[in-house]
């Protein structure tokens, strides 16, 4: 009796330890593949910065590329800022991207507004337009929107460049839910006393719905900064040139000649104020990316 | 008499008239409120989207015609059928359906292998949350220059992967002007890279909401974790990861930007076009100026796109549970 159950209790433990044994093996290998996918993602970061603080000759007479370098130079930022406009086509995509996003968040708010609170004949049927609208991709109606700008001689403008990437339905829809929470009652309240729709909306709604507007924002912004076909289309003018459209140029006409290490400098230099934007409001965006966000 | 009896009720009337017309007033005035407050909106979406939208199944049926002069020989299916028989929109059609039947199986695979080991582990799982998240907000054209640099291979410089390459003992070979499997490797490769933060950001958020009594129970059974996997955490995530499928056909049908980024502007003569790419292409640069042809191929880029969508619906609506 007593023998049968310590050999019973031992076989629990080793039970107990092959589990165990199991466990850390699995854990190991799952950090092992996690680690891996990381090192494949951040691998190309970490060459562009290598490559961008090579000196253009170290670079050039290393057949057998390195992994480090013991003599970083940011000489290649300078090339890339002085032999190509990289500074211009920085400040166009700002102003491309602030008059965007600026122009979106009115539109976009004044109709999740009126789809929320507002009572009017034919909101159904406006909204159910809205939203099936969301479903047409941008290719079928690229085609006449070229023709319409260049109709309108607005190649090279950034009206041409703004106008026709204002709108996006799926923000409208997405703040019109969030207005919709927004109690009644406090509508009433302030029709009582007295207040316009138009006062409400701007001291009552868009505070109380901030992170929605705030989360759209950053979206939209991603979206402006990464935006490569409709500028590639509408612009054929290098001092109309977007970041993505300059970094084409940059690779296909280049420094003069083949200077990879001031290529990686200008890839940097466009690629972190997004990440800054991005380290800096994680929760946000990746928040905001869940709940309906797509590669744009 | 008769006219003192009847002066009220005329009052009355025209009092209660006088109400409906005010109410009617204030509705309209309101219904005017309304579409005031959407007309910046629907002026945007009228002239950006619906507009185009009808005309470009004008454009498509529109035969020859031409941007400049803006006059046509007639209407029909030409547009379709030359760009149907065009073998520069058959390589465009061939790439892309390669594309998406690669990238999209083994990225949902491999991004759900990810979410289900972040999910597991505690340590680390925030950093490796925000790296993996990465590649959602780069810049597609610049970060693809970088994995040209990387695969390429010039006179100079075997490039770093060709380097791995030689290291595990293979021949180093030109992914990015070599032969065409090489191509299509870097571009699945480059294109799994960068849709793979939404996907794993999507499902890890999908596990983080599965009800946790389910693996206790399952535990208290003694079920072992493949078994726990496959009957519980699949079917718990399936909406999302079909959702996910559809998406992933729709994105991957729409490939342009990234080939961009691996191949230049001139796709054609890489034979790596796409069918956006084709669009592009015929719209405008050294081969454009036909928007009929442009159109057109949209349009059946439009079609194909839905009929993928329409089937996934379908086989979700047998394989989901929801």
């Amino acid at each position: 009796m007593n023998l049968q159950s310590k050999q019973t209790a031992r076989s629990y433990a080793q039970i107990e330890k092959g589990t165990l044994m199991k466990n850390q093996v699995l854990r190991s290998v799952t950090y092992f593949f996690l680690g891996l996918w990381a090192l494949i993602v951040l691998f190309p970061f970490y060459w562009m910065v290598l490559t961008s603080v090579k000196s253009y000759g170290a670079y050039n007479s290393e057949y057998i590329p390195r992994f480090f370098t013991l003599s970083p130079t940011l000489e290649n930022y300078k090339e890339a800022f002085t032999a190509v406009p990289l500074g211009k086509y920085l400040l166009n995509t700002t102003l491309f991207t602030l008059c965007t996003t600026a122009l979106m968040l009115v539109v976009v708010t004044l109709a999740a507004f009126a789809f929320a609170r507002l009572q009017f004949m034919g909101k159904q049927i406006a909204f159910v337009g809205f939203l099936s609208l969301m479903m047409i991709p941008n290719e079928l109606v690229i085609i006449t929107n070229f023709v319409t700008i260049t109709n309108l001689d607005m190649r090279n403008t950034f009206q041409g460049l703004i106008l026709p990437s204002v709108m996006s339905v799926f923000y409208i829809y997405l703040l019109k839910e969030n207005f919709e929470q927004i109690p009644d009652s406090l509508y009433r309240a302030a029709k009582v006393d007295g207040t316009s729709d138009f006062k409400y909306l701007i001291k009552v709604m868009i505070p109380i719905s901030k992170p929605t507007l705030v989360t759209i924002t950053i979206l939209k912004v991603i979206e402006c900064w990464n935006s490569y076909v409709w500028p590639r289309l509408i612009t054929d003018d290098q001092a109309c040139f977007l970041v993505s459209n300059g970094i084409q140029e940059i690779r296909e006409n280049g420094f003069g000649r083949e200077n990879v290490p001031a290529m990686m400098a200008a890839v940097v230099v466009i690629s972190v104020p997004l990440i800054i934007l991005f380290l800096a409001f994680r929760r946000k965006i990746m928040d905001g990316v869940s709940r309906g966000g797509t590669k744009g | 008499m008769s006219l003192a009896l009847y002066q009220p009720e005329v009052s009355v009337c025209f009092g209660r008239q006088m109400g409906i017309n005010m109410k009617r007033k204030k509705q309209l005035n309101n219904n005017m409120n309304g579409w005031l407050y959407l007309l910046p909106a629907l002026l945007f979406l009228g002239v950006f989207m619906v507009y185009p939208l009808i005309d470009v199944f004008v454009y498509s049926f529109e035969e020859g015609y031409h941007s400049a002069s803006q006059t046509y020989f007639g209407t029909g299916l030409y547009n379709y059928s030359y760009v149907l028989h065009d073998p520069y929109f058959l390589q465009a059609l061939k790439n892309t359906f390669l594309l998406v039947m690669i990238t999209v199986p083994l990225s949902t695979v491999i991004a759900i292998a990810i979410s289900v080991g972040l999910n597991s582990i505690r340590a680390l799982r925030d950093l490796f949350q925000t790296v993996y998240f990465l590649p959602y907000v780069t810049n597609t054209l610049a970060v693809g220059l970088v994995f040209m640099i990387l695969f390429q291979k010039t006179p100079y410089s075997d490039g770093f992967i060709n380097l791995m390459i030689r290291f595990f003992g293979g021949t180093s070979v030109d992914f990015i002007e070599g032969p065409y499997w090489a191509k299509m490797f870097v571009l699945c490769f480059y294109t799994i890279w960068v849709v793979m933060p939404f996907k794993i950001l999507i499902l890890t958020s999908a596990l983080a909401s599965v009800n946790r009594d389910y693996y206790k129970a399952a535990r208290v059974d003694g079920t072992s974790r493949w078994r726990i996997f496959i009957k519980i955490t699949l079917p718990m995530i399936s909406p999302m990861i079909s959702y996910l499928v559809i998406t992933g056909f729709i994105g991957a049908f729409k490939a342009y930007s990234d080939v961009v980024a691996l191949f230049g502007t001139n796709l054609n003569a890489a034979g790596m076009n796409t069918i956006v790419g084709y669009v592009y292409d015929m719209l405008y640069g050294d081969s454009g100026g036909y928007p009929s042809y442009a159109s057109a191929a949209a349009i059946l880029l439009f079609i194909i796109v839905l009929t993928i969508t329409c089937i996934n619906l379908l086989s979700s609506r047998k394989h989901v549970h929801y």
